[in-house]
């Protein structure tokens, strides 16, 4: 009797980047309809023209480099980078805004260091630093989320300011825009006012809901959601993130017990600005991440510690982008110094 | 010209450019190349501090011993870069304001000191004053290269405060490119400096290839058929 023999490796495991990349799509999508209902068309503006110039960069580049376009077109992961950005912009940035954080990210941050795979920083964020550090004033045009004030400006209008620049008809800027929550919370008390003036202010305090900000518990409650199905796909480490938010309760937790009129809950700090996008989504990248499990624990808390730092004692209004890029240097020190053990082999070094 | 200086002029414009192939400077090349006038004083005062150097330390070279030599190409440097701070003090006197420190750190430039040793020490005096020549012009055009293009994508304009060089007459050399041009920051900074000289490296460095390549493809016939006969 003949048995049929099958070699090693016996897990049939039928992963590939195509498929992990739509997993990591597919994880985003509620949270982009949370950030779409709070934040108005300018989200859908900006995941447009980031998908569009992505790819287009995507298969520029490729040609350029004579790689083959169809198979690294059809990963995703050009994709993924291009819904990262657009939903860390802001809702109401100029098209040449998005257009040019997305052209860095694609030909800068991931082709010219050797394409998916070689890219030493997250593109996504090397595309929002750019932009983040040479336009400053555009980064700050988000909208009052939904409930708030008069609310996200129309279809129409939203068309005239992302397309034009300039603001409709009979309105200013100023009006339809408003600061993030953690911006709002920073400025105010680096003006010697504390966080109890500034949730019972008339103006600012309607932008606080009851655990963060008015739309961002929602939109980071989803992202969290769409994370904790990652895990559970198996596409992504439960390390990183689970480090990251833990650093970030106990590094918030420790100011707000010790002055707690200047500092935030550990509350506010998760579930605000881009924190659980940032732990499920932008921290977990595989390419730019940590890969030992200790150098994974140790890259979430940098990312948690760094950001935290930036945001409350930082100039810019969320410091998320720069804790994940200076953490990416940190990872071949990172790697060298944590590898596991091997199996019969002693602990000490030889 | 002889190949000797033909291959001399060479050398400092392009194949050993000392910005973009040597890669000496770069303090100095990456902090002040943000405008087109400050990355052409401060070539401009390289460029003649090469020449001085490399002259005089070639007419001295028969007198100086190896041991002690260092110390006295060190000697001489800084004594030619006082002397052109000096008279930048009092000639260009804005442009010194603006350039600061990074004319008195000329003297810390590596190729300064780089081509006193490796070409002035051994060779004729015109020789070395052509290097020096040849040297300092490719670095200051690496410098205009850079700056110019900093400025027009950073504040997207070209030949701004003309005027500390070339008196009040150069203020109309001023180009704006449209006048809602929102500026793009990150050229200005730092970060601009090094992507720039970066991409500018990647330039040459593609330049070169495809020469070779050509070269290349022009010779292998030539080959086969000498092989064939």
């Amino acid at each position: 009797m003949l048995f049929k023999k099958a070699d090693a490796p016996y897990l049939s495991n039928n992963s590939n980047v195509q498929q992990l990349m739509l997993k990591v799509i597919y994880a985003l999508i509620p949270g982009s309809i949370a950030m779409f209902w709070f934040f108005g068309w300018g989200v859908l503006f900006n995941l447009l023209i980031a998908i569009s110039v992505c790819l287009a960069s995507e298969t520029m580049m490729l040609k350029f480099r004579r790689r083959p376009v169809q198979p690294a077109l059809m990963d995703g992961s050009a994709l993924v980078t291009a819904c990262l950005l657009a939903l860390a912009l802001p809702p109401l940035a100029p098209w040449w805004l998005t257009t040019i954080a997305s052209l860095f990210a694609i030909v800068v941050g991931k082709h010219l260091y050797g394409g998916l795979g070689f890219n030493p920083f997250n593109p996504a964020m090397v595309g929002y630093v750019v932009v983040l550090i040479s336009f400053p004033r555009e980064m700050t045009l988000w909208t009052p989320p939904m409930g708030v004030g008069d609310g996200w400006p129309g279809f129409m209008d939203t068309v005239t300011i992302v397309f034009s620049g300039v603001a409709p008809v009979g309105q200013t800027m100023d009006a339809i825009t408003m600061a993030t929550p953690i911006d709002t919370l920073k400025t105010q008390i680096n003006l010697a006012y504390d966080t109890e003036y500034v949730r019972a202010h008339r103006v600012y305090g309607e932008l606080f809901g009851p655990v963060s900000g008015v739309g961002w518990e929602w939109v980071n409650g989803l992202y969290l959601l769409g994370g904790i199905w990652l895990i559970k796909q198996g596409v992504i480490d439960k390390r990183i993130p689970l480090s990251f938010i833990i650093a970030l309760i106990l590094i918030s937790n420790l100011f707000a017990v010790i002055d707690y009129s200047s500092y935030s809950s550990a509350l506010f700090h998760t579930l605000s600005g881009g924190t659980m996008l940032a732990a499920f989504f932008i921290a977990t990248d595989p390419v730019s991440a940590s890969t030992t499990p200790k150098g994974r624990i140790i890259y979430g808390a940098g990312i948690a510690c760094i950001a935290y730092i930036i945001r409350n004692w930082g100039g810019y209004p969320d410091g998320i982008a720069f804790a994940v890029l200076l953490m990416n240097m940190t990872v071949p020190l990172l790697d060298y110094y944590t590898q596991p053990r091997t199996y019969g082999k002693s602990e000490r070094r030889s | 010209m002889p190949a000797e200086q033909i291959k001399i002029v060479k050398n400092g414009l392009w194949s050993n450019n000392v910005a973009l192939v040597q890669l000496l400077g770069l303090c100095p090349l990456l902090a002040v190349s943000g405008t087109f006038i400050n990355g052409f004083g401060l070539g401009l005062a390289t460029l003649l501090t090469l020449v001085l150097s490399n002259t005089c330390v070639s007419v001295i070279r028969h007198w100086v011993r190896p041991e002690v030599r260092i110390p006295i190409f060190v000697l001489i440097i800084a004594s030619i870069v006082t002397t052109i701070e000096l008279a930048m003090n009092a000639w260009f006197h804005e442009l010194f304001l603006v350039l600061g420190i990074f004319i008195p750190l000329i003297v810390t430039n590596c190729s300064i000191i780089a081509r006193a040793e490796s070409f002035a020490s051994k060779n004729s005096v015109l020789d070395s004053a052509l290097d020096g020549f040849m040297m300092g012009l490719g670095f200051m055009l690496v410098l205009v290269i850079l700056g110019s293009l900093r400025e027009m994508i950073g504040s997207g304009t070209l030949f701004a405060n003309a005027h500390l060089m070339f008196g009040e007459g150069a203020r109309d050399m001023l180009l704006t490119l449209g006048d809602d041009y929102p500026g793009f920051l990150l050229a200005i900074l730092p970060p601009g400096a090094f992507i720039g000289l970066g991409l500018l490296i990647a330039l040459k460095n593609h330049i070169d290839r495809s020469l070779q390549q050509r070269v290349a493809h022009v010779e292998l016939p030539a080959e086969s058929s000498g092989s064939a006969a």
